[in-house]
């Protein structure tokens, strides 16, 4: 129960830091970034060559920074060319970079996950409880994502950049007015945010697995965080990052199926054949589904999403 | 099928017959002959999968394209035409029920239209961005549930049945793939068809104005999630058919048919046939489908020139194949379109200088990358032979890369001068 309250939160922390990127992104340019898990992926394998190479805590560093670099370089000479044409081949043009970013990374590391260790300085578990342990490695990366949001948190309400970036959020128009080179600020908090994507990428690279199909098993699950959220709000992102990493978790515990619990109040198989298979379901395997479902349902009954102010 | 027909009077009725309806008797003509020319079992597989595409891809472009909507689980409606048409075929050759094959699709088609109307209901509340989000939350959810499901969806393995067990009439089993092909063609034209008319319905009009212009739309009187909500059904039935198509043809449904995946590519092919024209996506369909076919037979890292090919298509022609050809229709009216081929020649070289460069560059990578271990370095580009572990090719690559993009450059304000000249005559252009 407790470390899957810890894991929960955990898999919560790492959305809410490819959420907060792709938040920024879209509330500021209005693009919802189909490639955002794609820079999450690079920032794993750039952190898992990088490590090889010099070791991880450089490449906590350094992983981060080029994808924040080939972030700004996408804005800048590849979504500002399509910004002219709109928003829908904007949003065409980051599936597309996902694309083919799964493909660059396929040919250059391989379709088989790579070997990505825990750095063995971490690598020893950080408590016992009930006789199982818990790796020290996962607490290390609570401690990053946690300080990572208390910097965004402080950057964004006290700084003055933060406080450009949260103006040029809702009155971007009007920023420009005032002198600021808006374009710029777009792609400095592109590249930013895929930075953060890849920070995440880093650190969850080790403890899941860094292989090329994460980007679209992840992509899907940050559409529904953000839009759950509710666009364009970073405390809804938080609320939701942390809601989903805690259904997710727990779902895969849980091991009744709908049979059962309907078995246990006394109701029979009513159905047979093709569909039967709903009943034998548990909800551990249902448990992918659920992001989806709550999307699907926040989207017909508060389309702003938790605490979005706008709608979509 | 694209120029619209002005009602004037006109003196010999065979020749407006002709005008009116010569596109679709050489649509026609053309689909029977194919397999006469191409008659290997290879491209009739090819054609019989271009059929299926066009359908899929035009049902797609009723959303997109006419009313406006971009949707990521278009999959859903063909995956689920296609594993209920599997089911009824084994179900129709389990118990010999008279249906014969050629009907099939329609189950499918019904299919598609039921869930069509299932989820529009649900989705076409909302338009733009939302739609768009829930489209997908409702494709992964089928996607998800498709390995879930084993007893309906078949689990990794998915679905087969026997096409031939069914229903004989007039002694056509269905057996040989040109049979299939047949089949195939006739659905396929009867849908262009069909598909055509409703966009020259006062509905499919309405469309057009909901994706043009909402609120206007809303101010003369309709409810635009009405018709988006019909456009959605109807685009689910014609996605359905292609399923049911795919299902008689492969004979067989499995989970990749209703995943994300497939709800891509069908974006992708609309996208780069052209969303904006009604053939765009039939011109997107056959490309695609050549590309997935023969470039995966030369080259491994296929996947990525395709994914190249739509950002390139996305960031330089958003109106995609057809998009482009209709750029060119006034020169051709204006009788000066030989006046810009000059300068395509000649931008040509630089476009084939940066695309040698590109190829090679991802060429010598896949090789260095994928197949060094196992086939050595030497390789082969355009039956050049040379080493890969040397700096030559890299540098050659560079070099052609470099070159194309700057002299494109430097050369494209005179290209669009020349176009601008064309299109609107010198006068107009100053």
């Amino acid at each position: 129960m407790i470390f899957s309250t810890l894991n929960g939160v955990l898999y919560g922390m790492l959305l809410f830091l490819l959420a907060s990127g792709l938040t920024l992104i879209f509330s500021m340019m209005g693009v919802l970034n189909f490639a955002h898990a794609s820079f999450y992926m690079l920032g794993a394998y750039f952190g898992f060559q990088i490590s090889q190479w010099l070791g991880f805590w450089v490449a906590l560093v350094a992983a981060p920074v080029l994808v924040g670099l080939i972030g700004a370089a996408v804005e800048r000479w590849g979504l500002r060319t399509v910004h002219k044409w709109g928003h829908v081949p904007e949003l065409l043009f980051t599936f597309g970079l996902a694309f083919v970013v799964e493909e660059l990374v396929q040919m250059v590391w391989g379709k088989l996950p790579v070997d990505y260790r825990v750095p063995a300085l971490l690598d020893f578990s950080a408590f016992e409880l009930f006789g199982t342990t818990y790796p020290a490695f996962r607490m290390f990366m609570l401690l990053i994502s946690v300080a990572i949001f208390l910097v965004l948190l402080l950057v964004l309400t006290r700084s003055r950049i933060g406080l450009i970036i949260q103006a040029a959020l809702t009155h971007p128009n009007m920023v420009a007015m005032l002198g600021h080179n808006v374009p710029k600020v777009f792609m400095m908090v592109f590249g930013f945010g895929c930075g953060l994507a890849a920070i995440a990428g880093v650190i969850a690279g080790p403890a899941l697995v860094t292989q090329p199909s994460m980007a679209h098993v992840l992509g899907p699950i940050l559409f529904v965080v953000v839009v759950f959220g509710g666009l364009g709000s970073l405390p809804g992102a938080f609320i939701a990052s942390l809601l989903i990493g805690l259904i997710q978790t727990f779902a895969i515990a849980i091991n009744y199926s709908l049979g059962d619990a309907l078995g246990a109040i006394g109701i029979g198989r009513p159905i047979s054949g093709a569909l039967s298979d709903m009943w034998q379901v548990t909800v551990a395997q249902i448990g992918p589904v659920v992001p989806y479902l709550m999307l699907v349902l926040i989207l017909i009954f508060r389309p702003t999403g938790l605490m979005g102010t706008r709608e979509t | 099928m694209s120029s619209t027909i002005l009602a004037a009077a006109r003196p010999n009725p065979v020749l407006d017959l002709l005008r009116r309806y010569g596109v679709w008797i050489a649509a026609a003509g053309l689909m029977i002959l194919l397999p006469k020319v191409f008659s290997s079992g290879a491209a009739l597989t090819t054609m019989c999968l271009m059929g299926i595409m066009i359908v899929f891809s035009l049902s797609y472009n009723m959303l997109l394209g006419q009313t406006g909507m971009l949707s990521f689980g278009h999959a859903v409606y063909y995956g689920l035409g296609g594993f209920l048409a599997v089911h009824a075929m084994n179900t129709i050759a389990g118990g010999k029920l008279p249906i014969p094959l050629p009907v099939l699709p329609l189950v499918g088609g019904f299919m598609g239209l039921l869930f069509g109307f299932i989820f529009g209901a649900v989705s076409t509340r909302r338009a733009g961005t939302a739609f768009a989000m829930i489209s997908l939350g409702l494709g992964e959810l089928i996607a998800s549930l498709s390995l879930i499901l084993r007893g309906f969806f078949g689990g990794e393995e998915g679905i087969t049945a026997n096409r031939t067990k069914m229903l004989t009439l007039w002694g056509v089993r269905f057996g040989p793939q040109i049979e299939v092909y047949y089949l195939i063609a006739a659905w396929c034209l009867v849908c262009i068809a069909a598909m055509f008319a409703f966009t020259r319905t006062p509905l499919g009009r309405l469309c057009n104005a909901v994706r043009e212009n909402p609120e206007r739309a809303e101010f003369i009187g309709y409810s635009t999630q009405m018709v988006r909500f019909i456009a959605f059904c109807v685009a689910g039935f014609f996605a359905g058919i292609a399923g049911g198509l795919a299902a008689i043809n492969f004979e067989l449904m499995n989970a990749v048919n209703i995943s994300g995946g497939q709800s891509g590519v069908v974006l992708l092919m609309a996208y780069i046939g052209g969303i904006g024209h009604f053939a765009g996506p039939i011109l997107g369909a056959i490309l695609v489908v050549l590309l997935q076919v023969f470039l995966s037979d030369i080259t491994g890292a296929w996947m990525l020139y395709f994914g190249l090919i739509f950002i390139g298509m996305v960031m330089f022609a958003p109106g995609g194949l057809a998009g482009l050809i209709m750029l060119h229709l006034p020169l051709w009216r204006r009788g000066t379109i030989l006046q810009v081929l000059p300068h395509y020649a000649a931008m040509a070289v630089p476009v084939l200088m940066g695309a040698a460069g590109l190829t090679l560059l991802i060429e010598t990578a896949h090789h260095q990358l994928v197949k060094t271990q196992t086939d050595g370095p030497a390789m082969h580009f355009f039956r050049l032979g040379f080493d890969s572990n040397t700096p030559l090719p890299w540098l050659a690559a560079a070099l052609l890369l470099g070159g194309g993009l700057w002299l494109g450059r430097l050369y494209a304000p005179r290209l669009k001068a020349a176009y601008g000249d064309a299109a609107h005559g010198v006068e107009a252009a100053r």
